[in-house]
Formats: C-alpha cells, sequence, structure tokens
C-alpha cells in the first residue's frame, strides 16, 4: 500500500481523539544538538481544520487493527472500515518531514490493539525511542498506553513521551461493559495512578543535591470521556472528571461528543453529535480546575445536566442571586472568581487596580467586560443592581436566548463565536 | 510644542525619549512623527542637554515599549511617552498595574496584537526544501511569510531553538532571518517571488488535513477565528477547505444512512481470553463517585 493511503486510513482513524494539547512540556530545544525540536512553550495550533480543532500534532494510529469491539469506535473489529499498518520507521520519516516544514509540534501515536497489549506498546515505543535516539528529535511526543501493558513498558513510553494518555471512554464500568466489553475502568484507574506516582517521583523537586539526576519521564498525563454514547448524566461525567483530577492529577479530561462514523454499530445507532453539551462540559471542566467551583456545585441531584441556554456559572450564579451583588471594590478574588462574565484574566487586573483606584462601570468596559452579563451581580463606585431587580425572577428570562433561537435543535452546532473563544482562553 | 521626527523604531524613539525626559519636556508639548528617511532630533538640537540621570523606569515597561514599538499605530510613540512621563514625572509608578488606565490599557491591546502575530508566525510559517547544503550536506529550507506588524525580529528567536539542525531563511516583504548553523542574520525584505510555491511533502500535509477533519462537526467560523482567512494564501493545505466544506453534508448523509454493522464474534486470541479471565475476577479497588 502506498505511504499516502495509509496516512489517509491511520489519521481517518485517529481523528475521534480530541487531545491535542503540545503545552506542558519539559523544556528542551535542538541547539547544541543534531537534530530539530523544541518544547515547553504554550504549544501552538498549526493549523485548523473545517471542524474547528487545531491541528497541532500529527495524530496517527500505528495500525487500525484491532482486537478490541468498542461499538463507538471506528477501528472496533466488527467495522468493515479498511485496514492498514505503518513500519515504524514509516511514522518516524513522517513525523521528521511534517516537523520541518513546521506543520506540526510534534508526534501523537495511538494504536489498535494487535496480538496483545505488550505487543502494541512495544511497537508504538519503538517509534518513539527512534525518534529520540536515533533523530535525536526535540519535539513534542504524545503516547497512548495501554492499561494492561507491562508497567515496564509504560514507563519506557514515558522516558520517551512528554505526554502520555489512557482513554477512559466512559465514565462508568456498567457503561463500559455494555459500548466497549474490553475494557475496564478499574484496570483503567489503576494503571493513571501508577503513571501518577511515576511522574510524581521523577519531577520531585525534594531531590538530595548531588543525588543522581533521574531517568526522564513524561510531565503530565490527559484522558477522554465520550459523552452522548451511553446515557450517563453530565453530574456522572462530571464526577468522574473530578476523581480524576483529584486522584491522578490529570492535566486534562478531554470531552468528545460522540459523532457519526461511517461504520456504525448495531448497538449504537448514530446521531449528530451533542456540540454544545460538549461545550458546556468544558466549561464546566473549567469551573473545576480554574473557578474554585466543586462538581455539587455545578450539577445537582434535581439537576443532573448542565443547561445547553446558559453557560453553567451563570446558571449557577441565577440559582445562588443571594450571595450577589460582589463588590468589585472589596469582594475577595474567590468571591469575583464566580460572578458571571468575569474570567481569571480579568479577575487578576480587578485585584490589582483596585490597590491603586476606584473601580468604575467604564473601567470594566475598558477590560471588555461582558456589561449586560456582569451588571446584575456587581456594585462598583458608579453602580449597584439594587434597581435593575436583583431578585426578579425575569432575571434568568434575560440571558436565555430569544425565543426563535431556542427553538432550535441543539444537536446542531449554535455555540456562539465567544463561547468558542472561551473554551479557548478558559474566560468565562 | 516640538516636533520629534523618529525613525519607526525602538531605539530611536528612546533615544529621544531619554533626551526629551532629561529636558523635563511634558508629553502634551511633543508631536511624535515618523520618517525612516531624515530622522533628526529636530526641536531638540539647538539644546544642550543637561547630565541628569535618566530615572529607571521598570523593565517591564522597556519590555512593552519594545513590542509596541513594532506595531502601526500612529499614536504609539505619544502614548509610550506619556506612559513614560506618568511612570516617572507624574508620581503614578504603580501605572503598570492599572490595566483599567486608557493608557495602559492601550498599551496592553497593541501588546496582545503583536503577541497575537508573532505567534501566528510560529504557527503558520511553512518551511519549504530547497536542497542540501553542498559542503556541510544541511538541508536547507525557505519561507514567505507575511506578518501584519514589523516582527520578525521579536519571533526569529523560536526558530532557531526549534530549527538549530537545519539551514533555514524565512523571507517576508519587511524583513528576512536566515540561520546557518551558528547565528541569525537579518536581510531587507524580498518581494513573494524570490520565495519558492511549494514543497514535495505538501501533498502528504494536505492528505493529513483531509484525513483528520470530522465532516460531522462543521464550525467554518470557530476555524476562521483562529486562522483567518488573510492567511490561506499562503498555507497549502487552505486550497482544499472549500472541497471539505462542500461535502461535509454529503459525506454526514452517507454515515447516517449506512446500514448498522452487527457485532462479530471475537477470535480466537490468548490475550482476550486473558482479558474475560481478568474481568471475571475481583476487580481492583475503584474509588466510588456518587451517581456513577
Amino acid at each position: 500500500m502506498e505511504l499516502q493511503q495509509k496516512l489517509e486510513i491511520l489519521a481517518d482513524a485517529a481523528k475521534y481523539d480530541a487531545s491535542c494539547a503540545s503545552s506542558g512540556a519539559a523544556r528542551k530545544d535542538s541547539r547544541g544538538g543534531k537534530g530539530v525540536g523544541s518544547t515547553g512553550g504554550a504549544g501552538i495550533c498549526h493549523s485548523y481544520a473545517p471542524d474547528g480543532r487545531c491541528i497541532s500534532l500529527l495524530k496517527v494510529l500505528l495500525t487500525n487493527a484491532c482486537l478490541y469491539d468498542c461499538h463507538y469506535c471506528i477501528n472496533r473489529r466488527s467495522s468493515n472500515v479498511q485496514r492498514a499498518r505503518f513500519t515504524p520507521d514509516e511514522v518516524v520519516q513522517l513525523t521528521l518531514d511534517f516537523y520541518k516544514r513546521n506543520y506540526i509540534e510534534g508526534l501523537f501515536l495511538s494504536s489498535g490493539i494487535i496480538r496483545s497489549a505488550d505487543y502494541t506498546m512495544e511497537l508504538v515505543i519503538d517509534v518513539a525511542r527512534k525518534l529520540r535516539e536515533e533523530h535525536h528529535f526535540r519535539g513534542y511526543i504524545h503516547l497512548k498506553t495501554i492499561p494492561e501493558a507491562s508497567p515496564s513498558l509504560i514507563e519506557l513510553a514515558g522516558r520517551y513521551a512528554d505526554r502520555i494518555s489512557i482513554n477512559i471512554e466512559l465514565p462508568t464500568q456498567e457503561g463500559l461493559t455494555k459500548l466497549a466489553p474490553e475494557k475496564n475502568l478499574a484496570r483503567t484507574q489503576d494503571a493513571m495512578g501508577h503513571i501518577r506516582n511515576k511522574i510524581d517521583e521523577r519531577h520531585a523537586d525534594n531531590r538530595k543535591p548531588g543525588a543522581p539526576k533521574p531517568l526522564p519521564f513524561a510531565t503530565g498525563q490527559s484522558t477522554q470521556m465520550i459523552v452522548g454514547a451511553d446515557d450517563s448524566s453530565d453530574a456522572v461525567i462530571l464526577r468522574r472528571a473530578d476523581v480524576l483530577y483529584g486522584n491522578y492529577h490529570l492535566r486534562r479530561v478531554y470531552y468528545s461528543g460522540f459523532s457519526p462514523i461511517p461504520e456504525p454499530s448495531l448497538l449504537l445507532p448514530i446521531k449528530a453529535p451533542p456540540l454544545v453539551r460538549e461545550h458546556r462540559l468544558y466549561q464546566a471542566d473549567w469551573l473545576l480546575r480554574f473557578y474554585g467551583f466543586s462538581v455539587d456545585e455545578i450539577t445537582t441531584d434535581a439537576v443532573p445536566n448542565l443547561d445547553l441556554h446558559l453557560d453553567p456559572k451563570l446558571a449557577w450564579a441565577l440559582r445562588n442571586r443571594a450571595v450577589f451583588p460582589a463588590d468589585v471594590n472589596k469582594a475577595s478574588r474567590e468571591s469575583l472568581l464566580r460572578v458571571p462574565g468575569l474570567g481569571v484574566r480579568n479577575v487578576n487586573r480587578i485585584l490589582s487596580a483596585r490597590r491603586y483606584t476606584r473601580l468604575r462601570l467604564a473601567d470594566l468596559l475598558r477590560l471588555r467586560v461582558p456589561m449586560k452579563k456582569v451588571m446584575p451581580f456587581i456594585i462598583t463606585a458608579d453602580h449597584n443592581p439594587a434597581r435593575l431587580g436583583l431578585d426578579d425572577e425575569a432575571l434568568r428570562a434575560r440571558f436565555l436566548p430569544p425565543p426563535r433561537q431556542a427553538e432550535l435543535d441543539f444537536d446542531t452546532p449554535t455555540a456562539a463565536a465567544s463561547d468558542i473563544d472561551s473554551v479557548r482562553t478558559g474566560e468565562m | 510644542m516640538r516636533t520629534v521626527i523618529i525613525e519607526p523604531v525602538f531605539e530611536s524613539w528612546r533615544q529621544s525619549a531619554r533626551n526629551l525626559l532629561a529636558l523635563r519636556v511634558p508629553p502634551s508639548d511633543v508631536l511624535w512623527c515618523e520618517d525612516a528617511q531624515e530622522p533628526t532630533l529636530f526641536g531638540l538640537e539647538n539644546e544642550t542637554l543637561p547630565r541628569v540621570a535618566v530615572p529607571n523606569v521598570p523593565s517591564a515597561f522597556l519590555d512593552m515599549a519594545r513590542s509596541v514599538a513594532s506595531h502601526t499605530d500612529a499614536r504609539r510613540w505619544s502614548v509610550l511617552y506619556r506612559v513614560l512621563w506618568r511612570l516617572t514625572h507624574g508620581e503614578e509608578r504603580h501605572l503598570l498595574a492599572i490595566s483599567t488606565d486608557s493608557d495602559m490599557r492601550q498599551v496592553q491591546l497593541w501588546c496582545k496584537a503583536i503577541g497575537r502575530d508573532i505567534h501566528k508566525m510560529h504557527a503558520f510559517v511553512r518551511f519549504r526544501l530547497v536542497g542540501n547544503d553542498e559542503i556541510t550536506g544541511r538541508e536547507q529550507f525557505v519561507a514567505w511569510f507575511e506578518p501584519e506588524y514589523r516582527i520578525v525580529r521579536l519571533g526569529a528567536g523560536f526558530f532557531e531553538k526549534r530549527f538549530a539542525g537545519m539551514d533555514w531563511s524565512i523571507l517576508t516583504p519587511h524583513e528576512c532571518v536566515h540561520w546557518d548553523g551558528s547565528a541569525m542574520h537579518f536581510t531587507p525584505g524580498v518581494p513573494r517571488s524570490a520565495a519558492p510555491d511549494d514543497d514535495a511533502l505538501d501533498g502528504l500535509w494536505r492528505t493529513y488535513y483531509r484525513s483528520i477533519f470530522n465532516p460531522a462537526r462543521l464550525k467554518v467560523r470557530a476555524m476562521q477565528a483562529e486562522m483567518p482567512k488573510k492567511y490561506w494564501k499562503n498555507l497549502p493545505e487552505a486550497s482544499v477547505i472549500a472541497e471539505l466544506i462542500a461535502e461535509s453534508g454529503g459525506r454526514v448523509e452517507k454515515m447516517l444512512t449506512t446500514e448498522s454493522r452487527p457485532a462479530k464474534p471475537a477470535p480466537k486470541n490468548a490475550y482476550l481470553d486473558s482479558l474475560r479471565k481478568m474481568n471475571t475476577l475481583a476487580s481492583p479497588s475503584l474509588p466510588s463517585t456518587k451517581g456513577s
């Protein structure tokens, strides 16, 4: 098979993995070396596809042949998709060729599972080893690992990779048993625990002076959950994410709306991807990680799913009006982070500026704060929202989309450009 | 009112600003003009500069000023001088901490625009292989890029670190930068025709771009927010965007009408058997999550 045809099949096979980060690696570069490559900055998106997703890494499978039968996956053994397999050298050469043209930040390598977990891991590791040792490649490498692979192989993968990941795919064992019968939640979390220990151990900053430098190891791990394939609520998904962040220190949990595939399974009829729901989950994830919210504040037993019409911080604020208004000239950082329309950066600017000046509405306008959104929730030197009727039941209605829009099918992409931007920057 | 003519570069502004500061000329008395041909210190030339120490300013201000100097807004020199004056003579030493101040905000917005332009340069430069050095054998690459501002010097260090192991040139209309393995050199800008049009790998890159696109998630606006059309003419992958968009509806329709596949029986495989055995044994302890 021609290289081009392999690339066509094996990139197509990899595109349902949402992970794209190329940030958070240890600082290294090619100066004084024999090859190319640098990492350690913010990560760069070298292109964007018309699906709005960033392209930063050459994301391919080594092979899309697979023993497993995960029904959401185009590469499951029951699918009739055309199969292909790269040789390790082909992936190495493609990575270097693409990298030198500045198309990419590095390689994201995954694989269908063939023969056994260890056999597959060895093939994947061989690519990374060749890049690092034979070609002195110092760009970004993300390796997908298999929970059942030997710990020694996961350790080897971590030595060559900047990031390693295991996809948890679904938040509950019941979901996995039904849709991904070979996968096991406990084994996945176990493997994440081992990886976390390795990361902690190798990057501990309490090394004694003169102690030998530990072997290199990836600086972080991430995972992905598919949204909308099983019937898990947002509360279940976010609680799982919270466990993963808390217990295993994941850098990122990616949420991937279950998307139609050309080879649908009888067990899992295809439907339009839940893009707005996916977007709300990312916003909720940001609230957990950067805004001091807990899962139980974002989703409740009574309302286990996020509001598709309102961003989760605004929805929380409307449920908790008693804590507002917050005085931007006095309120704590924690309180300001909870004001709808104030992102982390603007909260930092407000805290810095108010040491020297009394903030007024015009000051917030200059920071490009969305005024209509924040005004019912804040006090400034020249504004008190009492006269806006903060307790008015009509407040929620102010923030809902106009009726015509509310009838739109929310399974189709309707997130506003500003929403998309907020996912990227984390500004709410 | 004094008219100060400077070259539109940071060093020229800095020199004049230091002199004006030494003479205690307030910002409202200065009219800043750009002229690359005839930079003069008109308005200052007949005066003897007092030998006074120039007050220290935070290094963060100099970094910002260096960045803002690359912008094209004609107001930037006077705004920078006003900020400098307020920092040194206006008793506003904390000005840099006040993002809500209109001068500071303006400076920050200019910095942001420059930062974005540099970031896009790092993202969208596309190197084309033109040959190998006859003596060293090193691969030689040339790229063409059209930044919005004069950012080549600000953005070049990234390429030195990343591509130390190959020879490269980045050509732009304003200025060009070249790396030969030991040092970066800067030369004047050149026209588009000086750079190669394509590369043998562009075809494979387009193949990848087509395959990584998911037609069921079409979000053209989101793509254009990050990759504005003005960059498309120099991106090899951009030539297939229109057809990917046009085909996406039909491709999704085809998926929706494809007959679902039943599950095939598991093949005979020792590893799958071992997985099944593990699944029936007691699972390792699982941290509980409410509701899961």
